[in-house]
């Protein structure tokens, strides 16, 4: 008999052969636990991530703008039904995934859980978040996990053609009427400094990176990534006249990375802990349609089992 | 009535219908019973909004005043949307979602098939397209009709009230006036007869399958198309309106 030991090392020499893990291969159980919990998060961001875009569609200011906020809310439902895909091949139902997001469990991206007050802050989701989002996504589609990354893949695609929108909402507001420009500068105050949050901890302070790196779940570290992330937006913005709402901001010769000022971790950790403006909200609106829906799923199967007992009769 | 003015009404009756129907499942987003369901109302959503878009541009082009798709759809006041009252109806619950659009989706489809012959070739061009994605919403809201109906109690009594409390607002997707009688005199719009007996066998057809009783036609509600509305439809323009009224003739 092959003991544990072993397994482990075999696990370890497919991962640094840069060998994909498929759901049938062995693997440890902290393994499984690490991606469970990571692509069921990433599942729950996208579905409540709808919510505040979703917040827009009836309001967006012309037909053209309405049917892509359509059209990209409804990408992120179908990124959403992937990843509890993706989760389901690690043998964890989907009944059981949301289950734990609507009874608190499970987190999702904290991001959310700041609410869309303007129409700019549908050009700032899209510009800032999505495109913090594609930074960690674009790494993801190299992951260990086979059906993780080939999930990715597909949804990189279309996050890049969101940050593109995001953006482009924004440019035209920065470039409109004194009104837009300072709506558009407005959102960009806002959403700034919770997108860097998006990237998680600093790596001193990041519990699970170590193990994830190891396994090769993640290939850059939080703060990498924050400083490619901030590197490229600092120059957008410029591009279309914002102003990154941050004094310490400034260009390092020595570098060639901008040096940037400092993140609020209290509000951060506030916000994780449920303390966002949106946190109760975003919740309570994913258990409305959760069980105002339940008749639907029971008229559903209750009818597919009396056609079947037809069938078969 | 120039045969001009007939067209422009007759084309923005389309599109207003599409328009605000959209308007009311764009509501949904986020918020639907499973995530599946949630993809498939935006698509629908999506799509009416495609058709609602192509109408109006071609209803500005028409009247010849300049006006855009966005003016006329931002700009109107509720006496100038000329929509049947069963699109602008709430959401309510799914039962009532889908019965509405149940009801809609069989007058559409036919109504699109029979438009492909029009004389106006814009017309028929816009229902080319229209076809495939009608044909899809049809078999859709059927289905669900077919499950709500034969699922189980609880669905099979929602769908029978939403059908009661919608079916008077059906009459009006069939009335005749003289917008209507000189563009079907034209060869533009399709008898509307045959499309009201087309509608009527596949609702029969679908209820009984579904085990749903189709309600007696009792009083017909009317008005919609004079931009006689429900007190809903302010609401909807207030919400739909509000940002681009508030920046007068800017981009977005």
């Amino acid at each position: 008999m092959t003991d544990v030991k072993n397994l482990d090392d075999i696990f370890q020499a497919k991962i640094d052969a840069e060998q994909k893990i498929e759901p049938k291969d062995w693997m440890p159980d902290a393994y499984r636990k690490n991606l469970i919990r990571q692509i069921s998060q990433h599942a729950h961001s996208e579905v409540v991530g709808m919510l505040p875009e979703g917040n827009w569609i009836t309001r967006a200011p012309s037909l053209k703008r309405k049917a892509i906020l359509l059209a990209k809310v409804q990408d992120e439902a179908g990124h959403g039904l992937y990843l509890y895909s993706a989760v389901e091949t690690m043998g964890v139902s989907r009944e059981q995934t949301i289950d734990d997001l609507l009874s608190g469990k499970a987190k999702y991206s904290s991001i959310f859980n700041y609410p869309t007050l303007t129409w700019a802050d549908i050009g700032a989701i899209g510009w800032l978040v999505d495109g913090a989002a594609i930074m960690n996504q674009v790494m993801l589609c190299r992951t260990s996990y086979g059906p993780y990354a080939r999930a990715m893949v597909r949804i990189c695609k279309e996050e890049s053609f969101h940050q593109r929108q995001g953006y482009e909402i924004m440019a035209v507001l920065a470039k409109g009427s004194p009104e837009q420009k300072e709506m558009a500068q407005d959102a960009l105050n806002r959403w700034w400094w919770p997108s860097l949050m998006m990237f998680g901890p600093t790596d001193a302070n990041s519990p699970h990176s170590a193990q994830s790196m190891k396994w090769k779940i993640k290939r850059q570290s939080n703060d990498e990534l924050r400083q490619i992330f901030i590197d490229r937006t600092v120059q957008q913005a410029e591009v279309i006249g914002l102003t990154i709402p941050d004094p310490e901001l400034k260009w390092n010769e020595e570098t060639k990375h901008y040096d940037w000022g400092t993140i609020d971790w209290t509000e951060f950790n506030n916000v994780v802990a449920g303390n966002g403006p949106c946190n109760k909200e975003r919740l309570a609106a994913r258990n409305k349609a959760h069980n105002e829906g339940a008749w639907v799923r029971e008229a559903a199967v209750a009818y597919a089992a009396k056609k079947a007992k037809r069938k078969a009769a | 009535m120039s045969q001009n003015n007939a067209l422009f009404t007759y084309t923005l009756r389309l599109a207003d219908d599409l328009l605000i129907l959209s308007q009311r499942l764009g509501e949904w987003c986020g918020h639907g019973p499973i995530l599946e369901e949630d993809i498939a109302l935006t698509n629908r959503a999506l799509d009416h909004l495609g058709e609602a878009r192509n109408l109006l541009t071609y209803a500005g082009q028409v009247e010849g005043k300049g006006r855009s798709e966005d003016n006329l759809a931002y700009l109107r006041m509720e006496r100038q949307f000329t929509n049947v009252k069963l699109m602008e109806q709430p959401n309510g619950d799914y039962a009532h979602t889908m019965v509405r659009s149940f009801l809609f989706d069989a007058y559409h489809l036919p109504l699109m098939q029979a438009l492909l012959k029009s004389s106006d070739e814009q017309l028929a061009a816009i229902a080319g397209k229209a076809v495939k994605e009608a044909t899809y919403h049809l078999r859709a809201s059927s289905e669900w009709i077919i499950r709500f109906g034969d699922g189980t109690e609880e669905s099979h009594q929602r769908a029978q009230t939403a059908l009661d409390d919608l079916w008077t607002y059906t009459g009006e997707l069939f009335e005749i006036d003289p917008v209507l009688e000189e563009m079907t005199k034209a060869g533009i719009a399709p008898d509307i007869t045959a499309i009201k007996e087309s509608w009527s066998k596949t609702v029969d057809q679908v209820l009984a399958e579904a085990t749903l009783k189709r309600p007696a036609d009792a009083f017909m509600m009317t008005g919609g198309r004079k931009g006689l509305h429900s007190e809903h439809m302010g609401f909807i323009l207030a919400e739909m309106q509000h940002v681009t009224r508030a920046y007068p003739g800017v981009e977005w």
